[in-house]
């Protein structure tokens, strides 16, 4: 399988006029954003002139000019701190961090002040921000550019961790995400960016507290988001051509988890995979199922697992790469074994 | 020098007022902290509360105010209750941060005080980001943000300092030198000591001002703020200060001679401006007196009030981590 296997398409395929990519799904969420508030502005690394490191806000300057398409200099704590401070004083603000590896020299910013300033300050200063950022690895770029901790950020009480991996959540989870009084934070896997989709209409907000079925089944649970989800859909289809029916659950929030969506499945397939690119040692896939444990263990007809990246800072060589992180096959494996011990 | 010349009884007693009002307060701080009615961390200001007082008066209501840890004295010049204050630092539902906060953390939207800030530096970028809104809102309000010297050996110090003066924003950065970052002397920690130099690399116009002259202070920060209010961009002040007492309650200190404590302590600040008064003949006893008593008046008033206040349900414990169904008003507009 090649890793940039486009998101899985539709049943019935839309009119190629109303197909867009989630690159542009995103763009036109932006736009629309802009467009219908003016205290909303995009600021980040290159955002305006350069068009976004993946293109992302290409043509948005020419449109809204450089006050509201910000480039900011390589400065992530000064210019998520910005964010924050400009979001309290009352703007909506949108900040791209060009990837999630980055983020890390704004995590005091959002750690600190984001997610603890509601709570610190007795209710008395909400932070309304947006932050962007692109995350996963596939693309050969090494132990610095490809990682997945969009789970970290999972574990911290304040913000809200979204994962569209859908043409139509990319478009379509900006807006409620601007529109919710604290912080959100937005995981865009780097591979999805040019994945083809039904055009959603960016002004139509998505739900952005639940997890959904992409694809029914009975027999096992596989629960995954982001990035891993096409390789999901994709193990799934391969399942069935051996008569396993698999159930897709695709978790869209990673915080607060949609727990009752996962419980609801597995207690109608009885046996559960996690699909999750984040390592597997105290990630977000071991708090799927920790969850599952305290409140569905009795559901369970056997034992679960979990497929996750290898337990190493992500190669650079392309074998290596395709070594360490989740494949289809892998998630087959790991159905085929969980159908197979049967309760 | 400065405004001494042309000093009004009635701005002379304000400012003496507001010093003692912070003295009064911390000591009464100090005793709780000793009574266990105060805990966590608790850094006082004692010794450098001529800044506090006298930035303020150059600031106007709309501006926003992000501080430190170090704040009491701030929250209570620019506004915030020492009742509130008080209740806060006992952890009652009273306090300006319904006791989640302490000490450190104190928040008022009223001011529009931002914070009680403890990660040194981290709320320099806060105060550029609220002048960003201030400039894309077309508003002239300035934003000013207190940290120390420590704060300059931060990252978020010169990453800010940039930004700010690259988007010409409107953000005073006022910088209390006290001479130590909790217990390292600033020359073992800065390459140049000379602090408005740094800011003055990043093109922003900069002074050091006497920290334990309150009017020098005042004057100095008011003409700052007015060239940011103005249009001027982004201004640093260096307040030349010390601090009296030890960093938090935990600090033996260990690494300062008692000498060089001694000998600031012949510059504190109440005391230089209480003599400069009285010289200029604004000052009786009477008066004196007079502030000292409401100052006291003040601290009874709000120890009162932190002792009658209640503790928050336990029930509430996850309120405020994500906002309530029900949106909230907006904090500033």
């Amino acid at each position: 399988m090649t890793v940039a296997t486009p998101a899985r398409p539709p049943a019935s395929p839309a009119p190629e006029s109303l197909t867009t990519t989630y690159r542009e799904a995103v763009r036109e969420a932006i736009r629309a954003a802009m467009r219908a508030d003016e205290r909303v502005f995009l600021m980040g690394e290159d955002v305006g002139r350069y068009g976004g490191c993946y293109a992302v806000s290409m043509g948005l300057l020419e449109e809204f000019g450089e006050e509201r398409i910000r480039d900011t200099p390589l400065s992530e704590s000064a210019f998520v701190g910005a964010g924050i401070g400009a979001a309290m004083a009352g703007m909506r603000p949108i900040v791209e961090v060009m990837t999630v590896n980055f983020s890390l020299l704004a995590l005091d910013q959002i750690m600190n002040t984001a997610a603890t300033v509601l709570h610190m300050s007795g209710g008395l200063f909400n932070v309304p921000l947006v932050i962007r950022m692109a995350t996963g690895g596939g693309r050969q770029l090494a132990a610095q550019h490809s990682h997945s901790l969009e789970g970290w950020y999972a574990h911290i009480p304040g913000i809200r961790v979204l994962a569209p991996g859908t043409v139509e959540d990319a478009g379509g989870m900006l807006a409620p995400a601007l529109a919710d009084p604290d912080p959100v934070l937005i995981f865009e896997n780097a591979l999805l960016y040019n994945a083809n989709g039904p055009a959603p209409d960016p002004t139509r907000p998505v739900d952005i507290a639940h997890a959904v079925v992409r694809r029914p089944g009975t027999d096992v649970s596989l629960l995954t988001y982001g990035g891993s989800l096409h390789k999901t859909l994709e193990a799934a289809d391969a399942l069935e051509q051996e008569g396993i029916s698999a159930e897709v659950v695709d978790l869209r929030v990673l915080r607060p988890l949609d727990t009752d969506t996962l419980l609801a499945s597995v207690a109608h397939t009885h046996r559960v995979v996690v699909v999750d690119e984040g390592w597997r040692s105290g990630g977000i896939a071991a708090e799927i199922l920790a969850r599952i444990a305290e409140q569905g263990l009795y559901d369970l007809d056997a034992p679960p697992e979990r497929v996750c990246s290898a337990e190493v800072p992500l190669p650079y060589a392309k074998h290596m790469e395709e070594a360490a992180l989740p494949n289809a096959a892998r998630i087959v494996d790991a159905a085929r074994k969980v159908v197979g011990v049967r309760g | 020098m400065n405004t001494a010349a042309n000093l009004t009884r009635e701005h002379g007693h304000a400012l003496l007022q507001d010093m003692l009002r912070i003295r009064r307060m911390e000591e009464k701080c100090a005793e709780l902290y000793q009574a266990t009615k105060i805990r966590g961390f608790l850094h006082l200001y004692i010794g450098e509360e001529a800044v506090a007082t006298g930035a303020m008066r150059a600031l106007e209501p709309e501006d926003a105010v992000v501080a430190t840890y170090r704040e009491h004295g701030h929250a209570l010049i620019r506004g915030v209750s020492a009742e509130k204050i008080l209740a806060e630092m006992y952890g009652k539902q009273e306090g300006c941060s319904r006791g989640r906060g302490g000490s450190m953390h104190l928040y008022d939207a009223d001011t529009r005080f931002y914070g009680g800030n403890a990660i040194v530096g981290g709320g320099i970028p806060l105060a550029v980001g609220m002048g960003l809104a201030d400039k894309l809102q077309g508003r002239k309000r300035v934003s000013a943000c207190f940290f120390g010297d420590g704060a300059v050996a931060e990252g978020e110090f010169h990453e800010s300092m940039n930004l700010a003066a690259l988007w010409h924003l409107p953000v005073l950065f006022c910088c209390e030198n006290n001479l130590y970052g909790m217990g390292t002397a600033i020359e073992r920690a800065q390459s140049e000591t000379r602090l408005a130099l740094k800011a003055a690399s990043y093109r922003v116009p900069a002074w050091d001002v006497d920290g334990m002259d309150v009017l020098a202070v005042e004057e100095a920060t008011r003409r700052a703020a007015d060239a940011v209010r103005g249009g001027g961009g982004p201004h640093f002040l260096e307040y030349r200060t010390y601090r009296f007492r030890a960093h938090s309650m935990f600090d033996p200190e260990l690494y300062r001679d008692k000498e060089e404590v001694a000998a600031w302590k012949e510059r504190d600040p109440i005391a230089l401006f209480r003599e400069r008064l009285r010289a200029a003949e604004l000052l009786s006893d009477e008066d004196d007196a007079r502030l000292e008593a409401a100052a006291a008046e003040e601290v009874e008033r709000a120890v009162a009030f932190a002792e009658a206040g209640t503790w928050e349900p336990v029930e509430e414990l996850e309120r405020f981590v994500y906002s309530d169904p029900a949106p909230l008003e907006e904090v500033a507009s």
